[in-house]
């Protein structure tokens, strides 16, 4: 991976990548998410030790904003009960695409330490928007915090831009052979 | 280009109308997920409706579920940013029914760990009412220096945030090597800190306009709601939980009770109750200085504590000095392993509730900052 | 004072009303009264030069099995004594006076009492739910409470 890695490369004595445009978005898109903050319980709270001096999360380039119109991921840290849900659903729906979900520790994960008798807790909020990344904990360490963000990366990384639909039959039909082959 | 003419307002004919504001859930000045239906004529704040609720997580539910030794890990998630104080009433509350007396060597381990969570909790709640006002910097130096002491609480009981490391009659782990050495370079930092942050936001002449003067709370209406902690003696009551009624050995400790004096603004005032946290880490200090001199070097923690907890029928009521306030546990029995119920009487629920009271008359701003003042954790206030 | 002497007090002022005194002598001595004169007698804990019960630590409700329970932890700042009074009303009419004009403290937690066990509280302000939503069926701190399948087409149960 790295754009910037392949400027090395001999290419009439360097400076020239060559490469899809999509790689060029995705490399931009994955280096600068600006997340609309979720602080929700506990899990916040180590986001906020997260963002501050000592682990300084800003090094992914993100960018904390308050509304989710300016926002590429949201970010749910912490327990999603009955009477916040709804607003989760509206704040995710008010955000342009492309989007992205990190639900960050056990509560908003399946429910956490409340799935059992937690009679006003989301068991996860994946029942009510798609998540991208899960990280794990209770609450999770800020490490956790930055493979989460690694992960996301990746996934930007990856994605198609262009001709989506065409490539989405080219897999389909592609699949289809190799399931028939096999 | 025309001439500019200048259009002169009647402010005698023109009409004020009130309007709402909805604040939170979801906003960054809220401290967490409360929502705050604000009524203001201008920017005047003319009324208050609180709205909680949003992370009501069933505490009280899940604690007639459970057996006595699986509500700490619950209590932990109450107020998170004191998780070790949380677990001292309620641990306090069983040993006094089921008659434990612990070890010396536990009570001063439970000193030490309380008050290190005590100066972890006022730097988050310096640290963010510096935010609310402007101020960042701040900020970073208290998250710098708390994540030393978050280090040593995860040395002992493994994690950084929620301990579950109070037992009834004991601890879950003994203290480390050098674990002495680390409190006292924590005290150290922590005193260097403060001195800077005296200069650098305290007595800054922005802070002082900002939140002197602002959010004033009588000491009657204070006790007539009930209000506790730094938000009460920041109106001048001395009224201390580890000195009016001294559990554990905080009776064997010399501190002070910081109270808000009025050098600068009015008792009562943001202000004063902001400089009573400061003060209260240089206490937490001494107590911890203390502490490591007395406490005894040999002893097992774990020695009294039951296998299994079965409480008499009866109920008590537990309470002890939070970061925040009083914070009490009401344990009926009725001889099982399980509580019949419990109720959680959370600080912030009730510092919280004096909110629609203080912040009418100022402007819409300056809520924000009454409300950093009073150093809510919605976790405790919905619990 | 000690709690048998604030029972006296007490008995001496209300005569019937208060019920009984149960001393403990290991935790907290609580004194059982009469719904229908509380707030009388909380005006006088709270006003009495001899009592000064200015600070209502917490107002607790339970489920007694048929009845309802509420109970008052009160603490005087001035002489530094602590009293538990204890009423109880019947599931079928949960009315107790309210004493949010007494203890302005009072306000949330006799809704919060509402809100989880169903206890009305007669002449307070605004008795509406406060943690749970406004449009939310049951007392979840009842020990007859059924968890609900559903809540606005989201599943409760895991």
């Amino acid at each position: 991976m790295g754009l910037l890695n392949r400027l090395d490369d001999p290419y009439e004595g360097g400076g020239i990548v060559l490469g899809k445009v999509e790689e060029l978005l995705n490399w931009g898109r994955s280096k600068s998410d600006w997340y609309l903050h979720f602080g929700l319980a506990c899990c916040a709270i180590e986001f906020m030790a997260m963002n501050a001096s000592h682990f300084d999360f800003m090094r992914f380039g993100t960018i904390p904003r308050t509304s989710p119109r300016q926002a590429d991921f949201i970010m749910v840290t912490g327990t999603v009960t009955f009477k916040m849900a709804e607003r989760i659903k509206i704040l995710y729906e008010q955000m342009a695409e492309p989007k992205y979900v990190i639900s960050v520790g056990s509560c908003s994960n399946s429910g956490g330490p409340y799935w059992e008798h937690g009679y006003h807790v989301l068991k996860g909020v994946d029942r009510i928007i798609p998540v991208d990344v899960y990280i794990p904990g209770c609450p999770p360490r800020p490490e956790a915090f930055e493979e989460g963000m690694m992960q996301l990366q990746k996934k930007i990384n990856q994605q198609a831009i262009f001709n989506k639909r065409k490539r989405i039959e080219l897999e389909d039909s592609t699949k289809d052979e190799s399931n028939k082959e096999s | 280009m025309g001439e500019i003419k200048r259009m002169d307002l009647e402010y005698s004919q023109l009409d004020s109308d009130r309007m709402r504001i909805n604040v939170g859930p979801q906003h960054p000045s809220t401290h967490g997920v409360l929502r705050l239906e604000v009524e203001v004529d201008g920017e005047i704040v003319t009324e208050v409706v609180p709205h909680l609720g949003y992370l009501h997580r069933s505490f009280e539910k899940h604690c007639e579920k459970l057996n006595y030794q699986q509500i700490i890990p619950f209590i932990d998630r109450m107020d998170y940013i004191s998780a070790m104080n949380n677990e001292w009433p309620y641990v306090m509350a069983l040993e006094k029914m089921l008659d434990i007396k612990v070890p010396e060597k536990v009570e001063y381990i439970r000193v030490i760990v309380a008050e290190l969570n005590r100066i972890a909790n006022h730097q988050i709640a310096v640290a963010t009412f510096g935010m609310d006002a402007g101020a960042f910097t701040p900020f970073l130096y208290y998250f710098r220096d708390r994540e030393a002491i978050i280090s040593i609480l995860e040395r002992l009981s493994g994690a950084r945030l929620l301990y579950n490391y109070f037992r009834v009659g004991g601890m879950a782990a003994d203290i480390y090597p050098g674990f002495k050495d680390d409190c006292l370079n924590v005290v150290k930092q922590v005193r260097k800190t403060n001195a800077e942050i005296m200069k650098l936001l305290i007595h800054n002449s922005i802070f002082i306009k900002r939140s002197a003067n602002v959010g004033i709370l009588t000491p009657e209406v204070a006790i007539n709601y009930a209000c506790s902690g730094p938000v009460l003696r920041g109106s001048g009551v001395a009224h201390d939980l580890r000195r009016d009624e001294p559990y554990s050995v905080y009776d064997r400790f010399d501190f002070e009770i910081p109270v808000g004096k009025g050098d600068v603004g009015v008792v009562g005032d943001c202000w004063n109750r902001n400089i009573v946290r400061v003060h209260e880490m240089e206490q937490s200090c001494r107590i911890i200085e203390q502490a490591l001199a007395q406490m005894p070097e040999t002893g097992d923690v774990k020695a009294m504590i039951p296998k299994r907890i079965k409480l008499p029928k009866g109920e008590v009521y537990m309470r002890t000095e939070n970061p925040k306030g009083d914070l009490g546990f009401y344990i009926v029995s009725n001889g099982t392993d399980k509580p019949e119920r419990m109720k959680a009487r959370g600080t912030s629920f009730v510092n919280l509730s004096v909110i629609p009271e203080i912040s009418k008359g100022y402007m819409f701003a300056d809520l924000i900052l009454i409300l950093g003042s009073i150093d809510i954790v919605l976790g405790e206030v919905d619990r | 004072m000690t709690a048998a002497e604030i029972f006296e007090k007490l008995g001496s002022e209300f005569g019937s009303a208060i019920l009984s005194l149960t001393e403990e002598p290991a935790t907290d001595s609580f004194i059982t009264v009469d719904p229908a004169q509380l707030f009388d007698i909380c005006h006088t804990l709270r006003d009495e030069e001899s009592l000064l019960f200015d600070y209502m630590m917490s107002l607790s409700a339970l489920d007694l099995g048929e009845n309802l329970g509420v109970v008052y932890h009160l603490y005087s700042m001035t002489h530094r004594h602590k009293i538990v009074i204890k009423v109880s009303v019947s599931k079928e009419n949960p009315v107790v006076p309210s004493v949010e004009r007494i203890w302005r403290t009072a306000d949330w937690h006799e809704r919060e009492a509402y809100d989880l066990l169903g206890v009305k509280f007669d002449g307070h302000h605004n008795l509406i739910r406060i943690l749970l939503p406004y449009d939310w069926e049951g007392y979840p701190l009842r020990k007859d409470y059924v968890t609900p399948d559903t809540y606005h087409d989201m599943k409760v149960p895991y």
